[in-house]
C-alpha cells in the first residue's frame, strides 16, 4: 500500500465524507488514490475557495472540514483561509503536497516552506517525513483540530512520501503529552460564579462562538435565571434571535440595548468569547460598572488576555453550563429588565427609509419571507453587519461569517461548504459587490455540483464600509472605494455560468425579487442595486466606548429621539 | 521585570521555531534563549529570559502552554540557580596588561582557555550579572569578541521540571 492510499484510508477512519480541493503536481499521487476512494471530492476553482468551504462545512456541521491542495502556490492559497479558521476557532484539516524530500530546500519547482509559512496561522502543523507516520499524524491532526479550542491543522506530505510503500500499522495511539484541554469547569469557581450572579443587580450573559454547540444548555440556563442574553457576531444563533431574553449583538455595530446593558452591568457572565476589540471598544472604558467578570473559556490563554477577570472558569461551554444549570435559580431582575426593556423599545434596530432600495430592507424581506429559517453566510463589510442586524437567526450553526479575520470573499465559498454539509437547508449568501468579486470563480462550483445556493449581492457600487469610515472620519475623502464604474452585470455574469440571474433596481420590485430568488429551483445570483450612501448604525467608533455610540448618521442627528 | 523561564519540549523539528515565532508574533520581549537536550530521550529543555509586566508574563506562560509540543513551563520565581557561560577574547597589549587581566581573571574565577601573542580567551560561568561585570572589567583592555550562551536555570531543592500529569481524557 502506498502513502497516498494510506492517507485516504486514515481519512476514512476519521469519518471524512467530503474533501474540498484542487489538484496539482505534488499532490497527484493522492488524487490518483482518490479516484478509487469512497470519499467525495468537491473540486473548487481556487484553493482559497476550498479552505473557506471546508471552514463553513465544519461550522455548519460540527465536524472537521477537510481541504486539499498541491505544493507551493496551491498551499499558499490556503493561507488566508487557515488564518480565518484559526481566528474563528474552526476545526479544519488541510492536506498539502510538497516536493519530494530530496528536493526540499533546493527552491524546486512549486516549492514553498508551507509548514513555516502556516506555523503562526494553524493550531499545529506537520511535515510528514516517513510514510509510516501517516496514520498517527492523521489521527493527531483530527484530534487536535476538533478538541479543546478547535482550529486548523495542516499536514504537508512530500510527493515521494505519498508514493512510498507503507510497512506500518493503522492501530495508533494518541501520544500528545503536551496537549490536554481542560473540559470540566472547576466546581468551586462555578459555585462562586452562581453566587455572584445571585447577588447581582444588573447581571448579563454574553456568549460567543464557543457556545454554538451549547445552545440547548444555554437556552435552559438563560430561561431558568432570566438573564438578559447578548450574542457576539460569532455567537449569533447560539441563542434564538427571536427570544424575549435576547438583547442582540454587542460592540461596534451592536444594539443600543446590548451595549448599554454591558455598560451598566455589575456582573458579566461571558461564555466562549474572547473580548475582541470590535466588542469591547476601548478596553479601559469597557463595562466600567462591572465589579465581577466571570469568564468561561476552553482556552486558558483567553482568560485575562484582554479584560480583567474576577472568576475564571477554564472549561468547555457545554459542560460548564450543564454544571451551572444544576445550581441555577431564578434571579430577581425585574428592575433591571425595566431598564433594558426601555432601551430595547426606544432604540430598536432600524433604518431611515429612502426612495432608493436599501440593503436593510432587502435583508429584512428575506428574513420575513423565510421566517429566519435559513443558513446565512456573508462577506465582510456593511452588508455583513446589516445581515447580522436584520436577519436574526434562530438556530445554532446558521450564521456563517468571518468574525475575527474579517475576510472579504468568504460568502460564496462559505455557502458552498454549508450547502454540502446540510443540503436540506436553504442557504443564502448575503454578499457585497466588493466581497463577492473576490471569490466569484466559485460560481462554477455551484454549477458543477448543482448546489442550490442563493447569492444575494447587495450592490451599492462601493466598498461600503471603507466608504462609511471615510465619510465619518476622513472628511468624505473617498479614496479608492468606487466600484460601480467597472462592476459587471452580476445577473448576466451568473447567466454566463448557466446560473439563474435576477436583477432588482427599484424599491417596488423588492418583494418580486425576493420571491424570484426563493422560488427558483437551483442556484440564483440576485443583484439588488442598493442606496450607496447608507451607513451601518448604531456605531461605536474604533477605540470608543458604549457612551460614544452614534445612533444615526451625524448629519441626520436631529432626527434621533431624545 | 526580568524573568527566567524554563520550558520542557518534545524534541521535534521546528519546535524552537514555534517558540521564537510565538514571541515575534505576540510581541514578547526575548532577551536570551538557551536550548539543549535532557537526560530523557526525546525531550529538550529551553531557558528563556523574558522581560515584561505580570500581565505579559502570564500571557507568555499561557501562550507557550498552547503549543502542542510544550510539556511544561515554569517561571523561576522560587529560589533557583541561574548560570551563563561566556567566552571573551580580549586584546593583550603587553606584559603589564597581561598581569592586570590575570588579576581580573582570578577575582572572577574565570579560566584562560586560549593564549596567543596579542590575545587571550577567557571563559567565565556565573549568573548574568556577574558575566556583565566581567565584561565591563575587561573592556578597558580592548574586547575583540564576546559570546554569551544566555542564562540557563534550575530550581533549587527537589523541585523538578516534570511533564504535567494527565488531568482528564479528552
Amino acid at each position: 500500500m502506498k502513502g497516498a492510499e494510506v492517507l485516504l484510508k486514515a481519512l476514512e477512519r476519521e469519518g471524512v465524507e467530503v474533501i474540498f480541493g484542487h489538484p496539482g503536481g505534488a499532490i497527484m499521487p493522492t488524487y490518483d488514490a482518490l479516484y478509487d476512494s469512497k470519499i467525495r471530492h468537491i473540486l473548487v476553482r481556487h484553493e482559497q475557495g476550498g479552505v473557506h468551504a471546508a471552514t463553513a462545512y465544519a461550522r455548519a456541521s460540527g465536524r472537521v472540514g477537510v481541504v486539499m491542495a498541491t505544493s507551493g502556490p496551491g498551499a499558499l492559497n490556503l493561507v488566508t483561509g487557515l488564518a480565518d479558521a484559526l481566528m474563528d476557532s474552526t476545526p479544519v484539516v488541510a492536506i498539502t503536497g510538497n516536493v519530494p524530500r530530496a528536493l526540499i530546500g533546493t527552491d524546486a519547482f512549486q516549492e514553498a516552506d508551507v509548514t513555516g509559512v502556516t506555523m503562526p496561522i494553524t493550531k499545529h502543523n506537520y511535515l510528514v517525513q516517513d510514510v509510516n507516520d501517516l496514520p498517527r499524524v492523521v489521527r493527531e491532526a483530527f484530534h487536535i483540530a476538533a478538541t479543546g479550542r478547535p482550529g486548523p491543522v495542516l499536514i504537508d506530505i512530500p510527493k515521494d512520501v505519498q508514493l512510498s510503500e507503507f510497512t506500518g500499522s493503522f492501530e495508533v495511539e494518541l501520544d500528545l503529552p503536551g496537549y490536554k484541554p481542560t473540559l470540566k469547569g472547576h466546581p468551586k469557581q462555578i459555585e462562586r460564579a452562581l453566587d455572584a450572579l445571585e447577588k447581582a443587580e444588573r447581571p448579563i450573559l454574553m456568549v460567543g462562538g464557543g457556545a454554538q454547540h451549547a445552545h440547548g444548555e444555554l437556552l435552559a440556563f438563560a430561561e431558568r435565571t432570566g438573564l438578559p442574553v447578548i450574542t457576539t457576531l460569532m455567537g449569533l444563533g447560539a441563542f434564538p434571535g427571536n427570544h424575549p431574553l435576547w438583547l442582540g449583538m454587542p460592540g461596534m455595530h451592536g444594539t443600543v440595548a446590548a451595549n448599554r446593558a454591558i455598560h451598566h452591568a455589575d456582573v458579566i457572565l461571558a461564555i466562549g468569547l474572547r473580548f475582541d476589540d470590535r466588542v469591547t471598544g476601548k478596553v479601559s472604558r469597557f463595562a466600567p460598572h462591572a465589579h465581577t467578570i466571570i469568564h468561561v473559556d476552553i482556552d486558558p490563554a483567553e482568560i485575562g488576555k484582554v479584560v480583567r477577570t474576577h472568576i475564571p472558569i477554564v472549561g468547555d461551554a457545554r459542560q460548564v453550563l450543564r454544571e451551572m444549570l444544576k445550581g441555577a435559580k431564578p434571579l430577581r431582575l425585574a428592575t433591571w429588565w425595566r431598564e433594558l426593556e426601555e432601551w430595547r423599545t426606544r432604540y430598536p434596530l432600524r433604518w431611515k427609509p429612502r426612495p432608493h432600495l436599501q440593503s436593510q430592507e432587502v435583508i429584512r424581506a428575506f428574513a420575513e419571507a423565510t421566517g429566519g429559517h435559513a443558513i446565512v453566510t456573508t462577506g465582510v463589510g456593511q452588508h455583513q453587519m446589516f445581515a447580522a442586524q436584520f436577519f436574526p437567526v434562530t438556530r445554532p450553526r446558521s450564521f456563517l461569517t468571518s468574525g475575527g479575520l474579517g475576510t472579504m470573499g468568504v460568502g460564496l465559498p462559505f455557502a458552498i461548504g454549508a450547502k454540502v454539509a446540510r443540503p436540506e437547508e436553504l442557504v443564502i449568501d448575503f454578499d457585497g459587490d466588493g466581497s463577492f468579486q473576490m471569490t466569484l470563480q466559485e460560481l462554477a462550483t455551484l454549477v458543477k455540483y448543482k448546489l442550490d445556493v442563493k447569492v444575494v449581492v447587495l450592490n451599492n457600487g462601493y466598498l461600503g464600509m471603507v466608504r462609511q469610515w471615510q465619510d465619518l472620519f476622513h472628511a468624505k475623502r473617498y479614496s479608492e472605494v468606487y466600484l460601480a464604474d467597472s462592476n459587471p452585470d452580476f445577473a448576466r455574469l451568473a447567466e454566463a455560468y448557466g446560473i439563474r440571474g435576477v436583477k432588482v433596481e427599484r424599491k417596488e420590485d423588492l418583494m418580486k425579487g425576493v420571491e424570484a430568488v426563493l422560488s427558483a429551483d437551483g442556484p440564483v445570483v440576485a443583484e439588488f442595486k442598493v442606496y450607496h450612501e447608507e451607513g451601518v448604525f448604531p456605531m461605536i467608533p474604533a477605540g470608543g466606548a458604549a457612551e460614544d455610540m452614534i445612533i444615526e448618521h451625524p448629519a441626520e442627528k436631529e432626527e434621533v429621539e431624545a | 521585570m526580568r524573568h527566567v523561564i524554563s520550558v520542557l519540549v518534545q524534541d521535534h523539528p521546528r519546535v524552537l521555531n514555534r517558540i521564537t515565532s510565538l514571541f515575534a508574533r505576540r510581541g514578547f520581549n526575548l532577551e536570551s534563549l538557551a536550548v539543549g537536550t535532557t537526560h530523557v530521550p526525546g525531550l529538550s529543555r529551553i531557558s528563556l529570559v523574558v522581560s515584561g509586566d505580570d500581565h505579559t508574563l502570564e500571557q507568555v506562560e499561557k501562550q507557550l502552554n498552547r503549543l502542542i509540543e510544550v510539556l511544561k513551563v515554569t517561571d523561576h520565581s522560587e529560589p533557583h540557580v541561574e548560570r551563563e557561560l561566556c567566552l571573551v577574547k580580549v586584546h593583550v597589549a603587553g606584559v603589564e596588561e597581561r598581569l592586570a587581566i590575570k588579576d581580573i581573571q582570578e577575582a572572577f574565577r574565570a579560566r584562560v582557555v586560549d593564549v596567543a601573542q596579542k590575545s587571550l580567551i577567557l571563559e567565565l560561568t556565573g549568573d548574568s550579572g556577574k558575566v556583565g561585570s566581567f565584561i565591563e572589567a575587561l573592556r578597558p583592555f580592548g574586547i575583540l569578541e564576546v559570546m554569551r550562551t544566555g542564562a540557563v536555570a534550575m530550581s533549587r531543592g527537589e523541585r523538578t521540571l516534570k511533564v504535567r500529569e494527565k488531568r482528564e481524557a479528552v
